[in-house]
């Protein structure tokens, strides 16, 4: 507890960075994956690469990413840059399959009326196909900004400034205490996170209710594990 | 693009691959600690799993359990189990089981779920014992999840046994810290091509075997669906 008192301003900075990493990753991947989940429900045939794609993605370890990343891009190995990239790669590559199966889940009448009711392709998009596909988008970015707040600390070992280097420092320094502080407020940005998308998504989506069991059941059927993989 | 070429050429280097150092001895420590995590874990987690499964207790703990386990950030485990574990194949190993646990406990019992409560009551109607519910109907129907379970684990082993290296363990991470401190990035990218695609492998080697689980009965009547 003293040790927390004695570097609040520290713990204060690393926070701070965090968000700053973690924050960007996840809005970036609620964006590109819209579009890209879009192109995989509409057009079937590219619904296997894609999929197949992003499943490969979160197969690869986080931090060989880190460091591959930067001769791709062009960007130093210590640069934060290179983890935000990664961390959005990893948020599309799960991303894309809630977008695609939400898309995909929506009653077809639903859709039909509202082309009978005169929708343009894009008007329809917004305001009848999003709305309803919304929970589903919902719960993966959820799994999104959990993982993707956990796995920020993982640059740390390469230097980029993180909750993370709260580990690194107290391992070489041997206070358990700074450790302990990195896990927990790292767990509790995660959850708070979680928390506040949940509460929006209540405020943005008031019809929606949690998926009935029947449904839950299918989607396991369906490949819910694949779904349950987060990046490591 | 050059240094892409450089760290091919680390990899393929062969005095690199010599001793107890070299990058065989190192893929082989690499694996060695994955397949001992999921063993361990399995031996904890499985049995559990199937118990919540099949009984329906303790469903809401298992969900918590395995939900949170999400958040925990993989590195701070690494370093609280070595700084209070010590240097030696404790603390990495504790770390990789604790990691690996949570995705087979949701897996198991999520296996168990997805099995038609019909079919349970179908084969308890034809007067099979609860044990032979449990092996004969739950066990072999919840396999592929079970696998697909045991599938994220074991890439986020191959992911933490990495970061390992950071506090004294063995493995391919060796290279990636090594390579770091010595400024020497051809053994830095060397090394993490060589986890990822050793990663890429097991995912391959998972997916297969998680389709080679589903039973035959399963695959004939989910061609009979798609016709």
């Amino acid at each position: 507890m003293s040790w927390i008192l004695n570097n609040l301003p520290l713990i204060l900075d690393r926070l701070w960075a965090h968000v700053a990493t973690s924050l960007p990753a996840i809005v970036l991947a609620l964006l590109i994956s819209l579009p890209l989940g879009w192109l995989a429900h509409r057009y079937r045939p590219l619904n296997g690469p894609v999929l197949t794609g992003a499943g490969l993605m979160y197969a690869l370890p986080s931090l060989p990413l880190f460091i591959v990343l930067p001769v791709l891009i062009g960007t130093g190995v210590r640069d934060a840059v290179n983890v935000v990239v990664a961390l959005t790669l990893y948020g599309v590559a799960l991303m894309v399959r809630s977008v695609s199966d939400g898309l995909d889940g929506i009653p077809p009448e639903a859709r039909s009326a509202a082309t009978a009711l005169g929708y343009r392709p894009l008007r329809r998009f917004l305001a009848v196909d999003l709305p309803l596909a919304g929970p589903v988008i919902l719960s993966g970015l959820r799994v999104v900004a959990v993982s993707t707040v956990s796995l920020c600390t993982v640059g740390a070992v390469l230097g980029i400034p993180s909750l993370g280097l709260l580990f690194t420092d107290g391992f070489q320094r041997g206070i358990l205490a700074q450790i302990l502080t990195g896990i927990v407020l790292t767990v509790a940005l995660a959850l708070a996170l979680d928390r506040l998308l949940v509460l929006t998504g209540r405020l943005l989506m008031p019809w929606a209710r949690t998926p009935s069991r029947r449904t839950s059941r299918r989607s396991h059927r369906a490949g819910g594990v694949e779904r349950a993989v987060t990046p490591s | 693009m050059n240094q892409l070429w450089e760290a091919l050429l680390w990899c393929l280097d062969p005095s690199n691959w010599q001793g107890p150092a070299g990058i065989g001895a190192r893929s082989l420590e690499h694996l060695g600690y994955t397949a001992l995590a999921l063993v361990i874990a399995s031996v904890i987690a499985v049995p559990v799993g199937w118990w919540v499964g099949h009984t329906g207790r303790g469903r809401g703990v298992a969900v918590a359990v395995s939900g949170a386990a999400r958040a925990l950030p993989t590195l701070g485990v690494v370093t609280l189990m070595g700084l209070m574990l010590g240097i030696g194949l404790a603390a990495p190993m504790t770390a990789f089981v604790v990691l690996a646990v949570p995705s087979i406990l949701a897996a198991a019992y999520a296996g168990f779920e997805a099995v038609d409560r019909q079919v349970v009551d179908a084969a308890r109607a034809q007067g099979l014992t609860e044990a032979q519910v449990l092996w004969r109907v739950e066990v072999p129907l919840g396999l592929p999840l079970l696998i697909g379970g045991l599938r994220s684990a074991a890439l986020q082993v191959i992911a933490t046994a990495t970061l390992a290296a950071y506090v004294g363990a063995g493995g391919l991470g060796r290279y990636l810290f090594l390579g770091l401190k010595t400024q020497d990035y051809a053994m830095m990218l060397g090394g993490s091509l060589i986890v990822v695609l050793l990663a890429i492998a097991l995912d391959l080697l998972f997916a297969a075997a998680g389709r080679a689980a589903v039973p035959r009965g399963v695959r004939v009547a989910r061609q009979g669906q798609a016709q």
